[in-house]
């Protein structure tokens, strides 16, 4: 693979003696200050850096968070293995937070599929910033640190680094390169059996001009990628040493417990905090636009505290505003039809009208929380006029840059410290910022560290939800029982643009979308609007397949012709699932598939029902085409925990509004899948070649569609609206084999 | 005054009776390898050994465990390992935990680790309704089969 764009590397000896090769992928004045902190001399901008030093040891640097997912192996291995080092002589570190390391790469990446970054696109439209500015953006999100920084910066930089050294190590034999070969952090000439470390040819590989084309390893050369290499931040998560940002810690710190506006967009009016400023450890009681904070010297005695705090906070019309009320004015935005077209294909209006037979689903899904395992927090201390600040985020860049502003300092005058994240899943993406701002505001007032915790109840009731939908479907089928036409109205605001798309060879099809804003704050979750559009899309097409008489994994085939990686992984999944075989009694399978962020996935769940009709799903199996797998036990992983993710919403999630506010509380109302609830998960990597896709997504969308889509094979009843706990499948009628 | 032993250490603490002892343990000493996940014994995070047993610290003041034996992810591997022996890295379920590759963002892996080792302690080859029943920790990562896998491996063992 020939790599040939107008970006181009960079390298420099440091202090020390060693060398740091980087990537460079925007116009290095832009970046004049960054640059000028981290090294000196020629401007440089860089996605990644890789550090090379006279004992051989090679250090590489990640711009992106690890909060699970494995970038900070999977990523190394990329450079690694252009560079062809030993694995044992890579460490790696976080990147710092400058925008020397911005990842540029995500935001074209996402630009070349949908012309913006999809999980971005409401914060461009809301903040009216240009596609440039977000290259500035530290992001980790969208499944696509592998796929852009890896595939554009990490192995570029590995394999230019490489070439490099043997440019040097050729040129002191005074042989031609050509004659040379790499293994093992070693430059060899192969004709005369003379070897040099790359530690040895570091200093003056710097010396020479970075290559302008490299070259990258075919599939057949690769020694790392591919390989099941154990992940890195591991050992640090099974001792209790890994920190988070909730761990932040200094002897003199101070902790902050706050109560936002239970309804969203409500100010506060008074408080009255009684003698509550008398007890042990507490400092101060903080009265904010939207909230009341205690702070004291621990955050037990802050949260205890906090509770004797007594507030008011503004009525708003928001107030009586119940879940049926919102999904009324769904309905009412829907029957409407002011809308936004998707996708007109042929005429589905006509084919309606000359239907033999039209069927129609209406479907919704409910808000949810993302209920990371570490509650959110920020710590950040404001002293010398500049901010420091600890959290556990998805974009180190955005942080500082927001701490900064609510601080009133310059962006030069934050810094951030990086920690691991206790699960991300989108509530830790920029312009998320309720917890950010609260924790700058409260810090202002001491000269010490404070940090700031929300309770697991007001994490669930301050978050920015998944918002609820409603999609309304009809399908038209001509004399012979052939579906000509789809037909599909849903609620916004779109966030992934394509989310509601669908493969399959159905000839007219009209989609569009509707106003569904509401009070309540929304954001990315896991797999954006793929998780609800795609529990939508595969559950109406299984009822075009019941409807037509076909089997429902037989009908996707036939369907999906132009589709043969759709077909591939389908089959792989039925295959593996045991589809068509006999199943124990009582038990059934459900199928679907999705394209997410370049990645393709086929699900075949097996259910039942348990003693009190409540749904057991037993086992998944799941066909995923990512291209291919850089490190395959990671790929496995995030597929597993998507699946779980996604089965959490489907059986149980439900955050729902009551007066304005969020009725959900903690853990017991807000149900988790738990180790009893866990299936069997069976992964197949397909390798199809083509480019990678992502990973940390695409698991979870086809999930409620083949739990549920299972559940009707069981029950004869369709579920058209999420979560599963809501439905009764007591009086349940098996349809007849399909 | 509270007074318990933590990881073999004897600590005195001036702080309220009713003090949970997760926040004693985080923010009075600073031992952060116990998470806070819920604060009402929902979710696990918390869950440290008291006298060997998995308890939700979250919900445990430390008037309760007065006078008693803690031990903390921190100690587990050299409490496993005894008073006289030298102290390994990790204790059998860690290094199960690294084989299998079980954590992913690893925040709830403090407490899951705890309530694993407590439940291998006292039913050393647990069914799978055992497991089920007994290590109800929640993990948003959804690392339950890598859970369930690196149990069964140390059953066998």
């Amino acid at each position: 693979m020939k790599i040939n764009r107008r970006r181009f590397l960079l390298s420099t000896a440091v202090l020390g003696g060693g060398v740091l090769i980087g990537y460079s992928a925007l116009k290095p004045s832009k970046h004049r200050r960054a640059n000028a902190e981290l090294a000196t001399g020629e401007e440089r901008y860089v996605t990644s850096f890789i550090k090379i030093e006279p004992n051989n040891k090679i250090t590489i640097y990640v711009p992106h968070s690890e909060m699970g997912q494995g970038v900070h192996t999977s990523l190394p291995m990329m450079a690694a293995d252009e560079l062809d080092a030993a694995w044992e002589d890579i460490t790696v570190e976080q990147a710092p937070a400058t925008d020397m390391f911005a990842n540029g790469e995500l935001v074209k990446g996402f630009a070349g599929e949908f012309g913006l970054p999809g999980f971005l696109t409401g914060i461009v439209n809301a903040s009216a910033v240009s596609v440039a500015e977000l290259m500035n953006l530290q992001v980790t999100g969208g499944s696509s640190s592998v796929r852009f920084t890896g595939e554009s910066s990490m192995r570029t930089a590995g394999a230019a680094a490489r070439q490099m050294l043997v440019e040097c190590a050729a040129s002191r034999w005074g042989v031609a390169a050509d004659e040379c070969s790499t293994k093992l952090t070693h430059v060899q000439h192969n004709a005369s059996g003379r070897s040099l470390s790359y530690g040895e040819l570091a200093v003056d590989a710097a010396m020479l001009e970075p290559p302008r084309d490299v070259t990258l390893k075919d599939p057949s050369q690769f020694t790392i990628m591919g390989k099941a290499i154990s992940r890195v931040d591991i050992p640090a998560k099974v001792d209790g040493t890994a920190v988070y940002g909730i761990d932040a810690q200094s002897e003199d710190m101070l902790y902050a417990a706050i109560r936002l506006a239970p309804v969203f967009g409500t100010k506060l009016v008074s408080v009255d905090a009684g003698d509550v400023l008398s007890r042990r450890g507490v400092k101060r009681i903080i009265e904010l636009e939207d909230s009341v904070a205690v702070v004291a010297d621990s955050y037990w005695r802050a949260k205890e505290a906090l509770k004797l705090v007594k507030s008011e906070f503004e009525s708003s019309d928001a107030d009586t505003i119940s879940s049926a009320d919102l999904f009324a004015g769904f309905e009412r935005s829907l029957a409407e039809d002011n809308n936004s077209k998707v996708i007109e294909v042929g005429d589905a209006e006509t084919a309606m009208d000359a239907a033999a037979d039209v069927i129609e689903g209406n479907y919704t899904v409910p808000y949810l929380a993302h209920a990371a395992m570490e509650p959110m927090n920020c710590t950040v201390h404001i002293h010398d006029d500049i901010a420091e600040v600890w959290t556990s985020t998805q974009d180190a860049l955005g942080i500082k840059a927001r701490v900064a502003k609510i601080a009133g300092l310059s962006e030069d005058d934050a810094i951030f410290h990086h920690s691991y994240l206790g699960g991300g899943f989108g509530r830790r993406l920029p312009f998320n910022w309720n917890v950010i701002d609260h924790a700058t505001l409260i810090a202002k007032e001491f000269d010490v560290p404070v940090k700031t915790v929300l309770s697991r109840e007001d994490d669930m009731q301050q978050d920015y939800y998944r918002p609820a939908v409603a999609s309304n479907f009809k399908a038209a089928f001509d004399a012979n029982g052939m579906v000509q036409a789809w037909h599909n109205r849903f609620t916004g605001p779109i966030q992934t643009p394509g989310a509601s798309h669908i493969p399959y060879a159905i000839p007219n099809q009209s989609i569009a979308v509707v106003d569904g804003d509401t009070h309540v704050p929304i954001a990315a979750w896991r797999s954006v609007d793929h998780s609800q559009q795609t529990f939508f899309t595969e559950s109406f097409v299984d009822e075009i397949a019941h409807r037509s008489g076909k089997n429902p994994y037989q009908f996707r085939m036939e369907m999906l012709a132009e589709h043969p990686r759709h077909r591939k992984v389908l089959e792989v999944a039925a295959e593996a699932a045991g589809y068509g075989q006999n199943l124990p009694e009582g038990h059934a399978l459900g199928i679907a598939v999705q394209e997410s962020f370049g990645s393709i996935v086929a699900e075949v769940a097996e259910v039942s029902l348990d003693e009190n009709n409540r749904p057991v799903v037993h086992k998944v199996t799941c066909a995923i085409d990512c291209g291919w797998a850089v490190n395959p036990d990671t790929v496995e992983a995030q597929v597993e925990s998507g699946i779980i993710y996604g089965l959490t919403a489907a059986l149980y999630g439900e955050i729902s509004i009551e007066n304005g506010r969020v009725a959900q509380n903690n853990f017991p109302d807000y149900e988790m899948v738990r180790m009893s609830d866990a299936p069997e998960i069976d992964v197949h990597i397909v390798e199809s070649g083509e480019e990678l896709g992502g990973l940390g997504e695409p698991s979870t969308p086809p999930l409620a569609a083949a739990v549920s889509n299972g559940l009707y094979i069981l029950t004869g009843q369709r579920v058209r609206e999420l979560p599963l706990k809501n439905h009764d499948f007591s009086r349940s009628t098996p349809i007849a084999k399909v | 005054m509270a007074t318990f032993k933590i990881n073999g250490i004897e600590q005195n603490l001036d702080i309220e009776p009713e003090m949970p002892l997760l926040w004693a343990l985080r923010d009075e000493l600073g031992m952060t390898g116990t998470k806070f996940g819920c604060g009402i014994a929902s979710c696990g995070a918390c869950t440290v050994h008291v006298n060997g047993s998995a308890v939700r610290s979250c919900v445990t003041p430390v008037s309760a465990v007065e006078g008693q034996e803690i031990t903390t992810i921190e100690g587990l591997a050299s409490v496993a390992a005894g008073a006289n022996s030298s102290a390994p890295d990790l204790s059998a379920v860690q290094q199960a935990w690294i084989d299998h590759q079980v954590p992913q963002c690893g925040y709830c892996q403090s407490g899951m680790i705890m309530a694993v080792s407590s439940l291998l302690a006292k039913n050393p080859n647990p069914s799978d309704a055992d497991i089920d029943s007994n290590i109800t920790n929640v993990c948003r990562c959804g690392s339950y089969p890598r859970v369930r896998k690196a149990i069964r491996s140390l059953a066998i063992a």
